[in-house]
């Protein structure tokens, strides 16, 4: 539409060609149509009191309802959180904090106890959660090599200079390089039902399908067709705060290597810098049985990862989800406290119609 | 190696390069023949010339990508865009993936690029079907013409030309087939006019009497270089025996015009290709800034002040983080690449520059590509309205300047011409006094009167006849038009209004000046006897021999006077039967008087016995005729059988198509009229030769050297012609010096203005009754001027042959003078024109274009000062500003003045004065006077009711103005000019009129528009913030100098109320609404900083982060931006006072940057928080939490649009839907794409996941309706409580279109306060702007030059004048204070705005609105304005009349 219009030869004075015979016999006249006059059919809202009164009363009666109803789906939802970071003296992990070393040799362990006075009836997800870090720093986002991940030969053993510093070590290439990896997060957490009789029964925890799905068979791969993983990571180093290498991340060859779910779900850098992550999955057994069943557990942590270097928090936090995920009932809140002010200023433009607007509509003056 | 030589920038006038060229020495330039053996030897005289090749193209296929990117470079933003995009190759601070970041500057640059390959493809297109046009070209080889393409012409070649053939070059003609060498050319692609001109063959070959032969033609060509100067040209040919002669622009034949009239001639290349003067003049488009424009950089600024404060904040607050962990490096502070460690200011200092980089968003990139997009729309709908289109001349408007058009939609004051802009250029004569006795034509007002009505009568049918008739009748026009063209090829002017104009197609065939009112003059009666009586007794006077000093000299003086008329001119007759076919009369030919002994040879007794002509000796009645001519005379039976004789006199070579011998005289006379028509230069010619006409006293026969008149009974008279000294303005009059063919006597006849005729008649103490006759004619004179009509006097000169030998002398080495010969040839016409005989005076009518009043009653009421600048005398001026409304007669105020004290004197007491009317008004006369106005309902004076001061005039004289200007008396004619209604310049030269405009832009900081259609308006157009050029009858130099050309005055009532609006508040929307889009987005990554250690980390993805400008959101905007419609057209012309609010820039105020950045800021506090709390403390990743505050921000910014768009269109409705689906098909398929690509992001799967998740849609629900909630309610509230005017304008769009119409027609607006309280002229008291220093040396010198002309021509013309300054009663010395306090005096009662604010809607309502009716009050300007529609009535009047709506506006 620019092209017909704008008449580069006009504007630039063509003043010999203006007058050759073929176009100066066709008249200059527009067309008459719609788009060309400006006139096309249009909708013209005015926007005054009266006009966008419906607008406020609707929003408010459509939101004030999902609100409710988010609200009441985000109470129903069951999530215990212990903190065993044990910055407190009293805290049966407070020892072990005081390791703020990587590689300590000696392994710690601190059992922390707990009672649920409710059950939890269906599947159970168990997160572990970190505060004040800040997985979403913009050097260590970066600070991984996909094509490492997905299996790329090459890439195995020349790590992207994204990975850098963390690419090698020892002039030998990590896998899985960078940040991100180095920084796993590596305490094992299980967890006990202890029996009103005094015995510790396990509780068994579902280490699989915790990542997406889309991540373990998609995005991340182990490198060749090899089942024997410590062939195919011949060569390569673990990254610098591992205690393990990457493929003895598990005895299960399908979580192994680099598609251990733990490590997936680590690898996908956290929005905030306070974020859970899931761990577990507790399954429902059967029909009958709650999952969780009220009582005394016991939380054993082997405590490995430094955070008080950081001011960090660890956290475990048992929980079970609906249909819009986990418990957070501040959507059900924003609802319905947009819907009633929404609501409430529909009742003020409702005054200010009433008041100063009523005769500008055009209904009066139509006659 | 033609390329070397070529002009590469269009831009730059290729005739300053030339310098260097070979060949040219000094100024001159050497054409020789080419020579076909020369030519192959490579030593061709002519090659360093440019070849006929035209390129107009910028690039070439390998020039194009460096010359566009340099080009493209010049742009500031475009550096730093670039700049940015590189910093992200340097590691340490890079945000983004470097090629990626590429991609926004790459793809603007390639759009613009993309916009000017396409822009030079055309131009490539066009000079290459120019190039290969076709022309006949004489070659050596063969012998004879053979067609070759227009880009193989090369200087000197022979070009032969046939009619209606367009000239491929610039061409010295040599040779025409016309028998008196001449050759007719029409030159309105040049410069617009359409009269045919008549172009010489060279003298040496104009006695060739045989074909031209360009192989015997050896002479030399010497001219000057190229230049753009279409009326000059100089030269000499150099014949090979050594004689010289001059050549003059009557020789040359200009590329691009037309042959006309001439079966062939025969010409020499002597400028080709991008030498022609007609390429010479080919600038390129105008770019100016706009005001807007101007405004948008500094809010441009500050969004990189935000920028820098933003990233300094990040890079601070990362030095704080970092410090806060000290040694303990925490893990996910990742070391550099090196594995160093960064201290925490070095990482402070490498965040800074990253941060710019994330934050580049913020300076939007966009923003520049999509001004330039939507003006180029902008254009294009102006160009296509059809209401801004001209049907008769088939010319719209054309916007020249491409990038002003939204200042249209701001201007404060309106410069406008009189002559052609406000009136139709289309004179008409309407009375003439000669000898003293005025005749009045009343019969002839009478007709002008009729068809006024007629116009009137035709143009209501139209209206009342529907729209489907016109419609028809508009197409049957117009096919009827095509085939009227096709025949002539040629349009017709504008005439005067639509019934004329197609009356005037059908009857006339397009010439210039020649519409039936112009034409059809009814001769006054009284005065048709005299000529009669006259004429009759110069006949028998002939036939009886005696001596014509016999005559009554009054009678004498009434045939000097018409024949002044006929001759005096340079129009040239033609046949409308075969169009644009010269009528010939020729007997005899004669060269005109060359030499001083051909001037002795030809007035030397012996000549006159020898007489040469048998036709001449045997017509020789008198002893001394000598060479002119007496040819037929009808009524008498001898002179019948000399006509007789001599159509069969085998002497007369040349063609002869003489009248049919016709016994009837009257029967003739019908005849010739039917079929004569005349080309005039300017219309005041032309006026007069038809005037003459209807006197019977025709022009029948123009050639260089003879004129042909017919006169009742004696028939046709040639005279011969001697000398045309022509008009020129600082002259301002023309002569012609002619043998009288009667007395024998060489008489000189001048007509011009009669300032200056009166100064040069003979002095009055030769006879008492030439005293009686000037000072009869001067009174008259000052009557027609006091009617608005254009006055001329007209007055005569006997030279006796001493006289004219010794004038003729010195006149013809002024002639042959190479150096300075235009100044020689002035002095000689000055020597010439002294002690004339005054014979009469004229009064021509310009009539003012059609809606003209209309037009400035509307633009007033938008708030528009408008000032005339004219070089008409004072009472003309004054009288056509009277019939346009511009002055309201009752109240002028015109100080003239003769000196530099006395101008101050007067300024001061003007202003006394003014200060004192506005006092006197504002005191307890107040209540009559606001009666007074509401009585008269002056349509332009309701504007100011509450301070009635403004309606005075001021009328300032050429010469007052020219003390006025002076720097120190400056601010005191401006304070004086801005509390006068309307200012009126006459007298004023081009230059003052410049001076004027460049004074109240620079020192009133306003938005001027100057408005003119003559060469003498250029100055003021090119000053002016926006100039517009009337594409009217006195050619194309103003539309050439203009921004925007009209073909009438009046389109500029919807240019500026409608289009200006419209652009202005389109494009001051898009603009605010691109820096609201900006900083909303880049709000969201800056409040991530808080959460993110201020790392530089950014949770939408880069893809987006890019994109999103140009892609996502870019298309919604440019719709609106294009489309949007805030009123409706209709409303905007019904209600100019909706105009003001472009004025006062209301759309685009500083605070509302500052308001949309805050409400930016909100919105995306809630876009960023509301998903934060949604997923706080979840399992959720970086880039699947950005992703829905990518797509929040999305939706808000669409809707936020939403709410500002006025105008929903489908195209809207589309726009924001392909936006969306946009976004979601592009990150579908950029998610699913790639598994391991896209670091660090590596979005795979993330959109496909979040659609599964009833969350993310919550999401996207609630909050874009939180972040709007503010500004919707915002909107309602205002559009209710507080509406702007342009808001009413809305709302009476919303009603349904009857009732609109009825409130619309009906509007009686009643109005209220004015733009501002405070009385202009109290800003005497501070201290203006001072920053024009430029304008004070131009004033100095002007100062100068008039003082010293003052001396010898002020006398007794112009007295020390005050005429009501001292009738009415003021105060002298008036404490200033006072002013201010009477500002507030109670005189404005219920339009004060004050008092209309004073929150009380009845006192807004309550002016005398005694019938019950309805009433729509539109707000003040200022403050708080209440509207509403108030309906007195109640139901019960309901039905009673439907009419009776009456909007009341209350500005």
């Amino acid at each position: 539409m620019m092209a017909s219009g704008y008449n580069a030869k006009d504007e630039d004075g063509h003043i010999a060609v203006a007058g050759l015979g073929g176009g100066a016999l066709r008249s200059r006249k527009p067309e008459n149509t719609a788009f060309k006059q400006q006139r096309l059919p249009a909708w013209q809202p005015v926007l005054t009191a009266g006009s966008v009164l419906p607008a406020f009363f609707i929003i408010g009666l459509v939101f004030i309802p999902i609100g409710i109803g988010l609200y009441v789906t985000s109470s129903n939802i069951r999530e215990f959180e212990i903190d065993y970071t044990g910055v407190d003296v009293s805290s049966p992990c407070f020892n072990c904090s005081q390791n703020f070393n990587w590689n300590s040799t000696k392994p710690c362990t601190c059992s922390i106890p707990f009672y649920l006075d409710q059950s939890y009836e269906s599947n159970v997800f168990m997160y572990y959660g970190l505060s004040n870090f800040y997985q979403n720093h913009r050097r260590y986002v970066k600070s991984r090599d996909d094509s490492q991940l997905n299996g790329d030969p090459t890439e195995l053993t020349k790590p992207s200079k994204e990975c850098e510093p963390y690419a090698f070590h020892e002039h030998k290439p990590i896998a899985p390089c960078g940040a991100i990896a180095n920084s796993m997060f590596n305490d094992s957490l299980e967890l006990f039902y202890i029996d009103p009789n005094g015995t510790k029964v396990p509780v068994p925890l579902s280490s699989t399908g915790i990542a997406w799905w889309t991540d373990k068979h998609v995005k991340f791969r182990n490198p060749g067709g090899n089942p024997n993983l410590t062939a195919a990571f011949q060569g390569t180093v673990k990254p610098v705060n591992w205690r393990r290498p990457v493929y003895e991340l598990d005895s299960d060859p399908e979580n192994n290597g680099f598609i251990n779910e733990d490590f997936i779900v680590w690898m996908r850098t956290a929005a905030l810098p306070t974020f859970r992550k899931l761990y577990r999955v507790i399954q429902k057994r059967n029909g009958l049985m709650p999952t969780l069943p009220r009582g005394n557990y016991s939380l054993d942590v082997h405590y490995n990862y430094p955070v008080r270097s950081f001011e960090g928090r660890k956290r475990v936090i048992l929980s079970s989800i609906s249909w819009m995920g986990g418990k957070n009932p501040f959507l059900g809140i924003a609802y319905v406290s947009v819907g009633s002010v929404c609501f409430f200023l529909g009742v003020v433009l409702l005054f200010i119609h009433h008041k100063y607007g009523n005769r500008s509509s055009s209904a009066d003056m139509s006659h | 190696k033609e390329k070397l030589n070529k002009p590469k920038k269009k831009s730059f006038p290729p005739s300053r390069q030339k310098s260097t060229r070979h060949g040219c020495k000094r100024d001159i330039c050497l054409v020789q023949p080419k020579d076909e053996s020369a030519a192959k030897g490579e030593e061709s005289p002519n090659r360093h010339y440019a070849n006929n090749k035209i390129k107009t193209t910028k690039y070439t296929l390998l020039s194009f990508l460096p010359k566009n990117l340099f080009e493209q470079f010049h742009r500031f933003a475009n550096v730093y865009f670039v700049f940015i995009a590189l910093l992200n190759f340097v590691p340490v601070v890079n945000a983004f993936q470097p090629e990626l970041a590429l991609a926004p500057v790459v793809f603007i640059l390639s759009v613009t690029a993309i916009k000017d390959l396409w822009e030079d493809y055309r131009r490539h297109r066009s000079d290459k079907e120019i190039n290969h046009m076709d022309c006949l070209v004489y070659s050596r080889a063969e012998r004879r013409y053979v067609e070759i393409y227009w880009k193989e012409l090369r200087v000197g070649d022979f070009v032969r030309l046939r009619c209606n053939e367009i000239l491929p070059a610039d061409v010295l003609l040599l040779s025409s087939s016309d028998p008196d060498r001449l050759c007719h050319i029409e030159t309105a692609t040049l410069d617009g006019e359409t009269n045919l001109k008549q172009r010489q063959v060279v003298r040496s070959f104009y006695d060739l009497d045989c074909d031209f032969n360009p192989l015997k033609y050896t002479s030399v060509i010497e001219c000057e270089k190229p230049n753009n100067d279409l009326n000059r040209f100089r030269g000499y040919i150099i014949h090979r025996n050594g004689r010289r002669d001059a050549l003059y622009k009557d020789n040359l034949l200009l590329r691009g015009c037309t042959i006309r009239n001439t079966e062939e001639a025969v010409g020499i290349v002597i400028y080709a290709g991008h030498e022609t003067k007609a390429m010479l003049n080919n600038n390129g488009p105008r770019y100016k800034r706009s005001k807007l424009e101007r405004q948008m950089n500094v809010d441009v600024f500050w969004c990189v002040i935000i920028l820098l404060i933003m990233c300094l904040f990040t890079a601070v607050g990362h030095g704080l983080w970092m410090f806060q962990y000290g040694d303990k490096r925490p893990v996910f502070d990742v070391l550099s690449p090196e594995g160093t460690d960064l201290s925490p200011i070095m990482s402070a200092i490498y965040l800074f520059l990253t941060m710019i980089i994330v934050f580049q968003v913020l300076i939007p990139i966009s923003l520049f590509v999509s001004i330039e997009i939507v003006k180029i729309c902008q254009v294009y709908f102006i160009h296509n309205d059809l209401e801004l289109y001209e049907e008769e001349t088939d010319s719209h408007l054309q916007c020249r300047a491409l990038n002003i058009t939204e200042d249209l939609g701001q201007m404060q004051y309106i410069f406008s011409d009189k002559t052609g802009t406000l009136t139709e250029n289309k004179m008409v004569f309407r009375r003439c006094t000669v000898a003293g006795v005025e005749y009045s034509h009343d019969a002839n007002a009478r007709r002008l009167a009729m068809y006024q009505e007629v116009d009137s009568e035709e143009e209501e049918c139209v209206s009342h006849g529907g729209t489907l008739p016109r419609r028809d009748s508009v197409t049957s026009h117009t096919s009827a038009r095509v085939v009227l063209r096709s025949q002539s090829t040629k349009s017709h002017r504008r005439t005067g209004s639509r019934a004329e104009a197609k009356r005037a197609s059908i009857l006339s065939k397009h010439t210039a000046f020649s519409s039936p009112m112009e034409k059809d003059i009814t001769p006054d009666p009284q005065l048709l006897d005299k000529v009669n009586e006259c004429s009759s007794k110069m006949d028998f006077m002939r036939f009886h021999s005696q001596s014509l000093s016999t005559l009554s000299s009054d009678l004498c003086d009434i045939i000097d006077f018409f024949v002044a008329l006929t001759i005096c001119n340079t129009v040239v007759v033609s046949s409308p039967n075969q169009p644009r076919q010269k009528v010939r009369m020729r007997f005899e030919l004669k060269s005109p008087v060359k030499t001083i002994e051909d001037f002795i040879k030809r007035f030397t007794p012996s000549r006159l016995t020898s007489s040469n002509n048998s036709s001449s000796s045997s017509l020789n009645r008198s002893n001394n005729r000598g060479c002119s001519s007496l040819i037929s005379s009808p009524s008498a039976d001898s002179t019948l059988t000399k006509l007789d004789e001599e159509k069969t006199a085998p002497d007369l070579q040349h063609d002869f198509t003489p009248v049919p011998p016709c016994f009837d005289p009257a029967k003739s006379w019908r005849l010739e009229e039917g079929e004569l028509r005349y080309e005039a230069e300017s219309p005041d010619e032309a006026a007069l030769v038809y005037a003459a006409r209807a006197y019977k006293c025709s022009l029948v026969g123009r050639l260089p050297d003879q004129v042909t008149v017919e006169l009742p009974h004696l028939g046709k008279l040639s005279f011969e012609l001697l000398h045309t000294l022509g008009f020129d303005s600082t002259r301002k009059r023309m002569s012609v010096v002619v043998r009288h063919p009667l007395t024998d006597q060489i008489t000189v006849y001048t007509k011009g203005a009669d300032s200056v005729i009166m100064d040069i008649i003979r002095p009055p103490d030769t006879g008492k009754r030439q005293k009686k006759i000037i000072c009869r004619t001067q009174n008259y004179l000052n009557q027609y001027a006091a009617d608005g009509l254009r006055t001329l006097c007209i007055a005569k000169k006997v030279l006796s042959k001493e006289e004219y030998a010794c004038w003729l002398q010195r006149h013809l080495q002024a002639e042959t003078a190479i150096q300075g010969r235009e100044e020689l040839l002035f002095e000689s016409a000055l020597r010439l024109e002294t002690n004339l005989h005054l014979l009469g005076a004229t009064g021509i009518e310009d009539r003012l274009q059609d809606g003209v009043p209309e037009t400035i009653a509307s633009l007033r009421k938008a708030g528009l000062q408008i000032w005339v600048l004219t070089g008409d005398k004072q009472e003309t001026a004054v009288n056509i500003a009277y019939a346009c409304k511009l002055l309201d007669p009752r109240r002028i105020h015109s100080p003239l003045s003769l000196n530099q004290e006395a101008c101050a004197l007067l300024l001061d007491e003007s202003l006394h004065y003014i200060q004192a009317k506005f006092l006197c008004s504002s005191s307890d006369q107040a209540a009559k006077m606001y009666l007074t106005n509401n009585i008269n309902n002056m349509a332009a004076a309701d504007l100011y009711p509450s301070l009635p001061v403004h309606r005075l005039g001021l009328v300032i004289d050429g010469r007052t103005l020219a003390y006025a200007l002076d720097r120190s008396l400056e601010d005191k004619f401006l304070a004086v000019a801005r509390s006068c209604r309307s200012v009126l310049c006459c007298r004023s030269t081009p230059l003052q009129k410049s001076m004027v405009v460049k004074l109240v832009r620079n020192k009133l900081k306003v938005m001027t528009l100057a408005i003119g259609d003559g060469a003498n308006d250029v100055s003021m157009i090119q000053v002016a913030d926006v100039g517009v050029g009337i594409s009217g009858q006195e050619g194309m130099q103003a539309v050439m100098a203009s921004d925007f050309a009209l073909p009438r005055f009046s389109y500029l009532q919807k240019l500026l109320l409608v289009h200006g609006h419209w652009c202005y508040s389109r494009l001051a929307n898009m603009i605010l609404y691109f820096f609201y889009k900006n900083a909303m987005f880049v709000a969201l990554i800056f409040w991530y900083q808080f959460y993110c250690g201020f790392s530089g980390s950014a949770m939408i993805d880069q893809w987006y982060l890019i994109f999103f400008n140009l892609m996502f959101s870019a298309f919604p905007q440019l719709i609106t931006g294009t489309l949007d419609k805030d009123v409706s057209a209709e409303t905007l012309q019904h209600l100019p006072q909706l105009y003001r609010s472009g004025q006062n820039s209301e759309e685009y105020k500083p605070y509302m940057f500052w308001m949309n950045m805050i409400d930016a800021f909100y919105q995306s506090l809630v876009c960023f928080f509301i998903p934060y709390f949604a997923y706080a403390d979840s399992g959720v990743d970086l880039f699947t939490w950005g992703t829905p505050i990518t797509t929040i921000a999305l939706f808000t910014i669409l809707l936020h649009l939403g709410v500002e768009t006025k105008t929903w269109t489908w195209m809207n409705w589309l726009s924001i839907c392909f936006s969306v689906a946009l976004f979601f098909t592009v990150a579908l398929c950029y998610n699913a794409s790639c598994p391991t690509c896209y670091s660090p992001s590596n979005p795979y799967w993330t959109i496909q996941r979040l659609l599964q998740d009833p969350l993310f849609y919550f999401l996207c629900i609630i909050t874009p309706c939180s972040a709007l909630l503010p500004r919707y309610f915002y909107r309602a509230c205002q559009g209710t409580l507080f509406p702007s005017a342009v808001q009413v304008g809305r709302q009476l769009d919303k009603l349904p279109p009857e009732t609109r119409r009825n409130i619309l027609s009906l509007s009686r607006v009643t109005t209220g306060s004015p733009l501002s309280l405070q009385p202009h002229f109290l800003s005497t008291n501070k201290p203006l702007p001072k920053d024009n220093e430029g304008t004070n040396n131009i004033s100095q010198t002007y100062k100068k030059e008039d003082a010293g002309k003052d001396k010898d021509t002020s006398k007794d013309m112009y007295s020390f004048v005050n005429s009501e300054g001292d009738t009415l009663p003021y105060t002298k010395d008036l404490p200033r204070g006072e002013l201010n306090i009477s500002c507030k005096t109670p005189e404005a009662l219920n339009t004060s705005p004050e008092v209309s604010h004073g929150l009380s809607p009845s006192l807004v309502t309550s002016p005398p609105l005694l019938s019950p009716t309805d009433s729509v009050v539109l707000p003040p300007e200022h403050g708080p304005p209440c509207v509403r529609y108030k309906r007195s009535s109640e139901e019960g009047i309901q039905g009673q009349d439907r009419t009776e709506h009456k909007i009341q506006v209350a500005l």
